[in-house]
């Protein structure tokens, strides 16, 4: 067993720790309390490299291996868990199903601006009616002639309504299959076609810098050529993008746990309550110990995840359980975090009032925790 | 333009520094280890110059195998080449014997401008840029803040900071400068510049390559030896000043600085 990292992951951490520390942090909180997405940010996270990292460079990508966007992901969480979010959604969800799932001709035309971060792309599986059962789509698209037309509405989509959205990939249903169950098709929207409209989603309790939003299609229409993959692939794309998207949201758990572990440990050793450091006294010393092996072991998880993915076998029983345990740690870690900070920690002021918002859509997006126990069951032959 | 830049790999300046067993040197084990920050002045200078005239930017290190790391970063930063001088007859060198290996590295190579941080943030001598320009038989600038080549790349000028104003030197070319804090906001290494860095060339060399023997380097060439390494002191309690209003807050604090901390 070798459980050493590369030096490129050594260096590709500090170099995106430094940046996420000099960068972002002086600028998170603000956003938050105005529920702004900054194209500042965006744009030093894209000059740094963070868009298309898993893509190939032929495609403007930088041709890494997943555990670097992981580490990535991780390292910007570790300090704010909207960039994170702009991030992990940019690459999982919006830039993934282009590279994975698109012709040479969609890929030459997208990929190069996403990976340089000119442009987000969002995945919209998720309805109104439609939401831990996402194969259950409403969203209908219809050929007629040379144009599909594309009737219904998604919620809750990360990146699909910034202006510099180029495009969303909705999930839609396109017919019933010979087995007789629905048949889901993914199809590219570009921003700006007929009978599509963006509305940006606002009271969020967390990821309030991050840009939600609900999208429309009215008898919106789009070239036929505009299909992603073949007819029916939908569901089976899905799941494949979840797989991996479900590493990112493990890698936002991860870092989130791990950057209020560190705002806890550094408070705790500075703030004197009966004439000692508050982390000196042994039930906090221990909440501090609890949370420090916890978060190596959700690291030790999601690193084994992504090491299988890179090595090309089966991954996604642990990437399942990688989303929940990591979001279950950030859960556990946020709250003792808050009561380190005693009543400080309640305030807009520190730091961890933020984890502790941001944390509660790791347990619910790209499939809630109970969503992951549900795969998980299936996976050990439970169910 | 050919443009060196010598770099140290320091422990990170956050990192609780502890003292070995033999009392007089660092406990290295559980040390995160970075380029000083002097030295990423200096690299980023380079890359600037490189940027403007075209060029190439050498990196040269000496220490153990893990510099490695500090240079690739470097050259992730955009540098072209590396070049690590990793022999255990090092150990124990003090600024005199690395400056002669950096100057055995140096007088092989084509080079127009040297750059160098000031100081290390570790040992803090602030003395191996000069040594290694007296070595080389250079002009050397120390503590810069800004830098100017000329347009013909010939001279340079260096702007340093002194008590209530600035000193512009100029030198012809080659010189050897060394960086000081506010010449320049260093780049990140970018996750492309990582990948490239993957694959740019960077050498090991020993003192034998150099030509130099045992005898110049380490201990046994060294001219000052450590006699011990103690901590800083306990920093201690501070002090409340006391008063009813502010001009009686005031005047204790002014009563307090002359007559305790004899300051005024
Ligand atoms: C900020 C944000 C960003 C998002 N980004 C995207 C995006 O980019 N693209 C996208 O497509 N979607 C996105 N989503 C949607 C997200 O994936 C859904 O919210 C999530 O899948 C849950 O669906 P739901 O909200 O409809 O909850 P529901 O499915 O209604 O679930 C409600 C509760 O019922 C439980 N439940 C449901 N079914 C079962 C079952 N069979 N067994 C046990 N319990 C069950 C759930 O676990 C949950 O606790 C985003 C959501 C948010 C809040
Ligand atoms: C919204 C709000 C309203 C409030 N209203 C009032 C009010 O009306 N009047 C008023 O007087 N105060 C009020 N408070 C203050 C509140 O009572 C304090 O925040 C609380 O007593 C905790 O003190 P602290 O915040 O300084 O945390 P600290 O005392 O610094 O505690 C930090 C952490 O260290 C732990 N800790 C401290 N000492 C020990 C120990 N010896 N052993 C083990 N663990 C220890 C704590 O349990 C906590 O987890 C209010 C606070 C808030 C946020």
């Amino acid at each position: 067993m070798d459980f050493s990292l590369s030096m490129e992951h050594e260096i590709l951490r500090k170099s995106v720790r430094d940046f996420a520390e000099n960068e972002i942090k002086p600028v998170a909180r603000e956003l938050d309390e105005k529920e702004e997405f900054s194209y500042d940010t965006m744009k030093a996270m894209a000059d740094l490299g963070l868009f298309g990292m898993f893509v190939s460079e032929e495609y403007g990508g930088q041709g890494m291996d997943y555990v670097s966007y992981i580490i990535a992901t991780e390292e910007i969480a570790r300090v704010d868990g909207s960039h994170a979010a702009t991030v992990a959604a940019g690459n999982s969800l919006g830039i993934g199903p282009l590279y994975y799932y698109g012709n040479e001709e969609q890929k030459k035309k997208y990929l190069p601006k996403a990976c340089r971060g000119e442009t987000l792309w969002a995945f919209g599986l998720t309805e109104p009616n439609a939401g831990s059962d996402a194969g259950n789509s409403q969203t209908t698209a219809v050929l007629d002639g040379n144009e599909w037309v594309i009737n219904g509405s998604k919620i809750f989509i990360t990146n699909g309504s910034s202006d510099i959205t180029a495009g969303v990939i909705p999930l839609t249903r396109t017919g019933i299959r010979k087995d007789g169950k629905r048949e889901l098709t993914s199809i590219i929207v570009e921003a700006g076609s007929p009978g599509f409209e963006a509305r940006t989603m606002h009271g969020k309790l967390m990821w309030r810098a991050s840009n939600t939003a609900e999208l429309y299609f009215e008898d919106c229409r789009v070239p036929k050529e505009n299909l992603l993959g073949p007819v029916g692939d939908g569901f089976h794309q899905m799941l494949g993008t979840l797989d991996g998207g479900r590493l990112s949201i493990a890698a936002m758990g991860l870092g989130g746990a791990q950057g209020a572990f560190d705002l806890s440990l550094k408070y705790s050793r500075e703030r004197v309550q009966f004439g000692k450091p508050i982390s000196t006294f042994q039930v906090n010393a221990f909440k501090l110990a609890d949370m420090a092996t916890e978060i190596e072991c959700a690291r030790l998880l999601l690193y084994k995840a992504c090491w299988l993915r890179d090595n090309e076998q089966p991954f996604a029983k642990l990437a399942a359980m990688a989303k929940l345990y990591c979001s279950e740690v950030m859960s556990k870690c946020v709250d003792q975090s808050v009561q380190l900070h005693g009543g400080y920690g309640l305030m807009k002021e520190y730091d961890v009032e933020r984890f502790y918002r941001d944390q509660k859509l790791l347990e619910i997006g790209e499939g809630t925790s109970e969503v992951q126990r549900i795969v998980i069951s299936r996976y050990i032959g439970a169910v | 333009m050919n443009i060196l830049v010598c770099l140290k790999q320091v422990p990170d300046t956050e990192t609780q520094i502890k003292i070995a067993p033999d009392g007089m040197s660092i406990a290295t084990e559980n040390i995160k280890w970075i380029i000083n920050p002097y030295d990423e002045y200096a690299v980023e200078e380079a890359l600037r110059i490189k940027e403007k005239f075209g060029g190439e930017v050498t990196i040269i290190g000496v220490g153990p195998k893990r510099v490695t790391e500090s240079i690739r970063t470097a050259l992730a930063m955009g540098a072209d080449k590396g070049i690590l001088v990793d022999d255990p007859a090092i150990t124990g060198s003090d600024s005199l014997g690395i400056a002669r290996i950096l100057s055995a590295v140096i007088k092989d190579l084509d080079y127009d401008i040297i750059l160098c941080g000031k100081q290390g943030v570790d040992d803090d001598y602030g003395i191996v840029g000069s040594i290694l320009a007296e070595l080389l038989g250079i002009p050397q600038i120390s503590v810069v803040i800004k830098v100017e080549v000329s347009e013909d790349a010939s001279t340079v000028k260096a702007h340093r900071e002194v008590e209530g104003g600035t000193l512009v030197i100029e030198s012809a070319l080659p010189a050897l400068i060394t960086a000081q804090k506010g010449l320049n906001e260093p780049r990140y290494a970018s996750l492309p510049g990582i990948m490239k860095a993957k694959k740019k060339p960077l050498d090991a060399k020993t003192i034998a390559d150099l030509g130099l023997d045992a005898s110049q380097v380490g201990e046994n060439g060294a001219k000052i030896k450590i006699k011990q390494i103690t901590p800083p002191e306990e920093r201690k309690a501070g002090k409340i000043v006391e008063g009813e209003t502010p001009q009686e807050m005031a005047a204790n604090l002014t009563r307090l600085l002359h007559e305790e901390a004899k300051v005024i």
